[in-house]
């Protein structure tokens, strides 16, 4: 009779977090394969419902602005939609396209961030490098619209806080022309490679029907089949006006999940012109002097997924109730669906295919019995690239090269 | 000065730790390797163990769970050692102050159990990438 | 279904809850008490069908409010259950975990800052709060001094 050791495997998330202990995810494998995983939230937990109480509504977006980097657009976006929700308040038009130009630019910046991070965990560096220097223009617009990288702090209750200059609208628009051109080549590059094809098809298989049960959102969802999107579904800020196309795949596994973002990015790039056209003229905003007591629900598509707000007021100042989910907080446990019964090396993939913004979910710490350590984020990361590497031997090519970028 | 110091100033290698960060931070420390900031011309290399690292980048507000887990780290990191505290959080628990989960900041969790470490701070929601390679050039040339 | 036929379909489960409001047009909030709250869940998760986003626990002064937020995408209509645990010294409710698997971290968070017991969860273990965070200690309670 087989003997089957079960020996406990550690994931770490993607940046070079604390390595030397046990933290973040479990896997208990066999073999080579993953029988089970467990995690254990805390390392990220700040307590933001909490703080919300004690801060004045309009203090409200600078704070869950904050609660991740790369949804710091959509966070306070829903936050803000929810208390406008419960206190009757219409932003005027300018506003919503405002929103909706800052929020696009965000995702297209936060998918060719996932982008360089998918190649560089299966060993595809060049692509990592290209793309992180390829967001910087992104990130240099929004610093001049708004006047930060990362957290623009742009959106209040009633409107938004800055306005788009008229004079930056030629600007926004060369930049978006380069960054189609180079996102044109890159997923042309990787839908044409074989090697892509045979390390990411099949991997990390998410099914519709797991899909609902852990009621996932975003790309993850829609590549599994599931067309949800909260921009067509519940149209909020300017996207009832724009013509643009929800992309789904139906297959569920990384490369599915990789072709959905590549091909969001080109419709982001279409709303955002589209946007700049029709942006009305009028004010940026109105003033809101008084919350009434009620409740709202307040939520937009951030580039993970559906982020959500609820808002409850009584009449004062602060929220009385503050609720906050962001998309990872349901992406993240599909990870288990998605990766029992997969190999080792492919873990790292898998779980950087659900996109997930840990700061978004809390940090991923493991809870163990163990005290022993098989595999750390580095060997895992390592099994990845081997992996790659052997396809490539098989394939006799060396993949995506420089100069196919 | 020792020459431990001089080969820290000249090339040193820095750990990321993340202590309960939004994650702004640490991407911008990350963009500090790619093309356009490019820090591996200046010998800053980012490693995957404390034990290599002459610097700590610290990033986050450090959580009640990650305190016990940055202080391993520093007492891995052989000295002579710099923390930078990468970011507000870091600096000064940011827009975090005051919340229940939250027992930083990083100098005074640091501080704990060396009350002699070295730390540097580098403010910003989230500071440059320029602002970070500017920091820690400063911070070496005080050593 | 578009938004009247889900109304319809709503008012199906009429007799297990206290009342239906509409707040807006695509707002609907739905009120029962704890002790439905399970058989409202699995109709509104697997015979309406809706997707489940989230759920929010709310300390009101005189009960518990456990929300159960839900989308119905066709129409972009938020369906909310609330429920009201009346018993404010050992609150608890069932939870929908073996069924909507969706669900098993937010019962565990809930059950973390608020201290409510959710009957018959699989996994009914600390998940945001440090390993060393007292017990009894529930940091979204009212009377617990930020």
């Amino acid at each position: 009779m087989k003997q089957t050791v079960k020996k406990p495997v550690l994931a770490v998330g993607p940046f070079h977090p604390l390595q030397e202990e046990m933290e973040f995810y479990q896997l208990t494998v066999d073999g080579e394969k993953v029988t089970d995983i467990d995690v254990r939230l805390s390392y990220n937990h700040r307590g933001i419902e909490r703080i919300s109480e004690t801060l004045q509504f309009d203090q409200v977006p600078f704070l869950v602005s904050r609660i991740c980097g790369i949804c710091s657009a959509s966070h306070p976006l829903a936050y803000v939609q929810a208390v406008e929700e419960l206190a009757g308040v219409k932003p005027p038009e300018r506003a919503l396209y405002v929103r909706t130009i800052i929020n696009e630019l965000e995702r297209i910046h936060s998918h060719i961030l996932w982008v360089g991070l998918a190649g560089h965990f299966i060993g595809y560096d060049t692509v990592f490098m290209w793309a992180w220097k390829y967001r910087e223009p992104v990130l240099d617009l929004l610093e001049e619209i708004t006047g930060n990288r990362n957290n623009y702090g742009n959106v209040k209750v009633g409107g938004c806080r800055e306005d788009i200059p008229d004079e930056l609208k030629p600007k926004i628009l060369k930049e978006l022309d380069k960054i189609e051109k180079k996102m044109e080549m890159l997923t042309k590059a990787v839908l044409d490679d074989p090697i892509l094809h045979a390390r990411l098809k099949g991997v990390g298989i998410l099914s519709k029907e797991n899909a609902i049960k852990y009621a996932v959102v975003g790309p993850t969802a829609r590549g599994s089949g599931v067309a949800i999107d909260v921009r067509r579904d519940d149209p909020y800020a300017a996207y009832g006006d724009l013509d643009w196309n929800v992309i789904t795949q139906s297959e569920g596994d990384v490369f599915a999940k990789a072709v959905v973002r590549l091909l969001e990015t080109f419709e982001s790039i279409k709303m955002v012109r589209q946007a700049l056209k029709k942006l009305p003229d009028g004010p940026v905003a109105i003033e809101v002097k008084e919350i009434p007591p009620g409740e709202g629900c307040g939520h937009a598509e951030a580039p993970r997924g559906e982020t959500f707000h609820y808002v409850r007021s009584d009449g004062g100042n602060r929220p009385v109730r503050h609720k906050v989910r962001a998309p990872s907080y349901v992406n993240v446990p599909s990870f288990r669906a998605s990766c029992i019964g997969g190999h080792i090396a492919d873990v790292t993939i898998t779980l950087a295919a659900v996109d997930p913004c840990y700061s978004c979910t809390e940090r991923l710490a493991v809870v163990d019995q163990y005290n022993s350590v098989t595999h750390n984020y580095e060997t895992l990361l390592q099994l990845s690239r081997e992996k790659t590497a052997q396809i490539k031997k098989d394939f006799g090519s060396s993949g995506l090269k420089m100069e196919d970028l | 000065m020792s020459w431990k110091i001089w080969s820290l100033k000249k090339s040193p290698w820095v750990f990321h730790v993340n202590t309960g960060a939004c994650n702004n931070c640490d991407i911008e420390i990350v963009n500090l390797l790619t093309p356009k900031f490019d820090v591996e011309r200046f010998g800053i290399k980012l490693v995957g163990s404390p034990r290599h690292a002459d610097a700590l980048l610290v990033t986050g507000v450090v959580t009640r769970q990650a305190a016990p887990r940055l202080q391993e780290v520093y007492r891995q990191t052989p000295k002579p050692c710099v923390v930078f505290c990468i970011g507000a959080c870091a600096c000064h628990t940011g827009i975090f102050r005051g919340a229940y989960h939250v027992v930083g900041p990083v100098d005074k969790i640091i501080k704990e159990i060396d009350p002699n470490a070295i730390i540097a701070y580098v403010p910003g929601c989230p500071p440059k990438p320029e602002a970070v390679i500017s920091g820690v050039v400063k911070a070496l040339s005080t050593l | 279904m578009n938004q009247e036929e889900l109304n319809n379909k709503l008012a199906e489960i009429k007799d297990k809850l206290i009342d239906i409001e509409q707040k807006a047009n695509n707002r609907i909030y739905l009120l029962c008490e704890a002790e439905n709250s399970y058989a409202v869940n699995k109709f509104l998760f697997e015979d309406v069908p809706l997707r489940f986003v989230i759920t929010t626990g709310i300390d009101s002064d005189d009960c518990f409010e456990i929300l159960y937020h839900y989308a119905y995408d066709q129409t972009g209509c938020m369906v909310t259950l609330k429920a009201f645990i009346r018993d404010r010294e050992k609150p608890a409710i069932e939870s929908i975990t073996p069924f909507l698997p969706a669900a098993e971290w937010i019962e565990r968070e809930i059950h973390d800052t608020l201290g409510i017991d959710f009957k018959n969860h699989p996994n009914l273990r600390r998940l945001i709060l440090a390993d060393d965070w007292p017990e009894g200690v529930y940091p979204l309670r009212k009377e617990v001094k930020r």
